[in-house]
């Protein structure tokens, strides 16, 4: 057992908390590993350490609803504890990695492996999803009761959509019944055969698309069957200018429905490829402007509920290929952050709004206990300044892969202390 | 001099000034001569080391290259991928690594992907020319192209040239786009709706799915390849309906002006996409006078980068020696 933290005392601090609506200068009272008072904690024990915030924000840890962590079965791409340090560096405190590991996240035993490991690690705090289909196959529904009851949140087959329309049928109705969350990958896989978005950029070099309606067809479908089984349905990383209006009228007509998007698809276009850019090589493929208007209009008016860091390490290996034979995906714990002040910055969200999408949020979707500022909630923490601009350098992440597409980035806000359950777990470098 | 050619790789068209591509069509117009004088060899790459690496099978592209290389003198490796480590899984970047380390002075790399070429190159200290990149470019096929119109027609400015087939599916249909609006030719492409490269348009072309509106008044008439497994990919339906549809026989090509070039980058699908009757047309077509026009183009492509490279490392060339 960790020896249990002391008293600290956050003085002098902008305290953000999205879940309550603060932003004012303050202070806040850390014992053991809980929020002991946010605001003004009176007299600064005796017995606390002070730290001093020097009116830089401080606000809950950021929780990353969507990562994939590659252990077990691909450590040579980033490990439990390579992603979790990555992460504290970013002020992500919670994560929920997908159950595309080898083996799959699809039985109690590895939801127990991946916990001992995280436990191990002893940083981020990690919830796994359970595989909603056997061996993400998308034939069989996986033993999600039994996933639930061992620490499973929610049940996704990951990257992949479960696209038979009777399995997702069952997968729901199944759901429904026990209250579970499903997380879905929404795109049709016989459009998707492409390696970057169906349009301009893809004709002129000459590569095979993916048409942005692979991603609203599957949308739709599932939507209907949404309504047939009463399910809740979580649709992951958005990407089209159709879906956040589909999620939109389905949030209308009250369906149990919530959506992420991912920072790649608010901030940048299918321009990123340029001339073959592997890294820019994305599942969902990056989209064309319109699109990312969209989704960024989406995240404002709260139509897109989170924003995930889709963090998908792939080695250097795996990158450094033809653009059809390079992997998919992109890292993003560390730039989380960033993406979403960036978006408060230039995305018309205010930063409370911009802060609830990585922090109380997600959490609600995921029902986590995290993201908020408040007495007797774990403290985890982030101090951060959000005046701060860095260049992203992929070759310095902390994440084991590189594969940043906002390498050459230059992002707004710093992390400079991460607090997990009352332990500093990150302090940057300099002062 | 300096409006000429003076990359280091031929990597594509779309890059192309339409000075660096008078510049190679002129150079490749001497070479006509040479080609067909008794004597053709030439000593300008004596002592120079081109390989071919071709990750596709090809037979015409890569003997074509070869021949090129061999009236210049250059010492020539052919490299097929089935029977070498690529078939071991060696990737591309250390199958670039390894030739790189036999100190070549040009690659001349097919690749089945596109963007392929350009990847190996920034591998490499030699000059890179590309034989075909996936669906993306085939720069010496376009230059061959424009050669073989402009001894025909005079020029390349003003002309009308329909593209017509699986242009989607087909770099030298990119390669001829980029070159020849860049020459200020009128391009139109035909081909079915399915077939058609996506936001063409933006490429500066007219698209048409109709054959005889298509090339109604063209001076140039292109024919693609069309491959089989457009018909299991669900593409089109048939050949006899494609053949139908878009093939070009004599009947079709009346639209075109009475003194339209019929032109196709080899091997013929012959009753597919065209019609024998049009394709041994002397009169019409010029598909032969292509392939020749292929050597002439790749030696001064050739002779081009490996000069080039040999100023960037700063070694005389030629004359400056």
């Amino acid at each position: 057992m960790k020896p249990m933290p002391g008293k600290t005392a956050y003085v002098n601090a902008r305290l953000l908390d999205p879940a309550s609506g603060l932003d004012a200068p303050g202070a806040l009272l850390a014992e053991g590993e809980t929020i002991a008072a946010v605001g003004s904690i009176g007299e600064i024990p005796a017995d606390a350490e002070a730290v001093d915030c020097r009116g830089l924000c401080l606000a809950p840890g950021l929780v990353d609803m969507r990562v994939q962590l590659r252990e077990p079965g691909e450590e040579h791409k980033e490990t439990i504890a390579s992603a979790c340090r990555a992460a504290v560096a970013g002020g992500v405190t919670s994560m929920v990695c997908l159950p595309n590991t080898g083996p799959v996240i699809d039985n109690d035993a590895v939801v127990e492996f991946v916990a001992r490991r995280a436990r191990q690690a002893g940083l981020t705090k990690v919830y796994p999803y359970g595989a909603a289909t056997k061996g993400l196959k998308g034939e069989e529904v996986a033993e999600i009761g039994l996933l639930a009851d061992s620490g499973a949140v929610a049940f996704t087959d990951g990257e992949r959509a479960v696209a038979s329309a009777v399995v997702m049928s069952r997968l729901l109705s199944y759901a429904a019944g026990f209250g579970h969350l499903i997380v879905q990958h929404p795109e049709e896989p016989t459009l998707a055969g492409g390696d970057m978005n169906a349009g301009t950029t893809a004709g002129r070099l000459g590569l095979a698309g993916i048409s942005p309606a692979a991603e609203w067809i599957m949308l739709e479908r599932d939507l209907r069957l949404v309504e047939i089984t009463g399910a809740r349905y979580h649709a992951a990383h958005i990407s089209t200018a159709e879906s956040v209006a589909i999620i939109r009228r389905a949030k209308e007509k009250g369906l149990a429905v919530t959506c992420d998007t991912a920072p790649p698809y608010a901030l940048l276009t299918e321009d990123a490829v340029g001339e073959f850019r592997t890294f820019a090589k994305l599942s969902p493929p990056l989209r064309k402007e319109s699109d990312r208007a969209a989704i960024a209009a989406g995240l404002a008016d709260g139509t897109i509920d989170c924003l995930a860091s889709d963090h998908s390490p792939q080695d250097a290996d795996s990158k450094r290929k033809t653009f059809h034979d390079a992997a998919f995906g992109g890292v993003g714990v560390e730039t989380l952050l960033s993406a979403a002040l960036e978006l408060a910055r230039a995305g018309g969200l205010g930063l409370l709004d911009a802060l609830a999408k990585v922090t109380v949020n997600p959490a609600r979707v995921l029902g986590l206990p995290a993201g908020r500022l408040t007495a007797g909630a774990a403290a985890d923490l982030v101090l951060f300044d959000p005046e701060a601009r860095w260049e992203v350098n992929a070759a310095t992440l902390l994440s084991k892969s590189k594969n940043s597409p906002f390498d050459e980035s230059t992002l707004p806000g710093r992390v400079i202390r991460t607090v997990i359950d009352g332990r500093t777990v990150f302090e940057a470098a300099h002062g | 001099m300096t409006s000429g050619f003076i990359q280091r790789h031929l990597l594509g068209t779309r890059t192309l000034s339409a000075a660096e591509i008078l510049d190679l069509l002129d150079r490749a117009d001497r070479y006509v001569a040479v080609n067909r004088s008794p004597e053709k060899k030439l000593s300008v790459l004596a002592g120079r080391t081109v390989i071919n690496l071709f990750y596709e099978n090809s037979t015409r592209t890569r003997t074509s290259f070869e021949l090129a290389a061999k009236r210049l003198s250059a010492d020539v490796v052919n490299m097929q991928t089935g029977a070498s480590s690529v078939a071991k899984g060696e990737t591309l970047i250390d199958t670039a690594a390894t030739l790189n380390a036999m100190h070549p002075d040009v690659l001349v790399v097919r690749h089945h992907d596109s963007g392929a070429v350009s990847l190996l190159s920034q591998k490499v200290n030699c000059a890179v020319v590309n034989a075909g990149d996936g669906w993306h470019e085939h720069p010496t096929q376009a230059l061959l192209d424009a050669l073989t119109i402009r001894r025909r027609k005079g020029k390349l400015a003003g002309l009308k040239v329909a593209i017509c087939g699986d242009v989607l599916h087909s770099r030298v249909a990119r390669s001829n786009i980029h070159l020849l609006t860049t020459m200020g030719a009128e391009v139109r492409l035909v081909a079915p709706r399915t077939l058609c490269i996506p936001g063409a348009e933006s490429m500066g072309v007219s698209v048409f799915h109709d054959m005889a509106a298509g090339i109604s008044g063209c001076d140039i008439v292109m024919m693609l390849r069309i491959q089989n497994e457009r018909m299991s990919g669900g593409y089109i339906p048939s050949t006899r309906e494609y053949f139908r549809h878009f093939g070009l026989d004599r009947e079709r090509l009346a639209a075109a002006k009475p003194d339209a070039l019929v032109m196709h980058p080899g091997p013929m699908n012959r009753g597919v996409e065209i019609d024998s009757d049009i394709a041994d047309d002397v009169d019409r077509s010029v598909i032969r006078e292509q392939v020749e026009m292929g050597v002439a183009v790749r030696m001064a492509v050739l002779e081009s980068v490996t000069r080039n490279l040999a100023r960037e490392n700063g070694e005389p060339w030629g004359d400056e020696k």
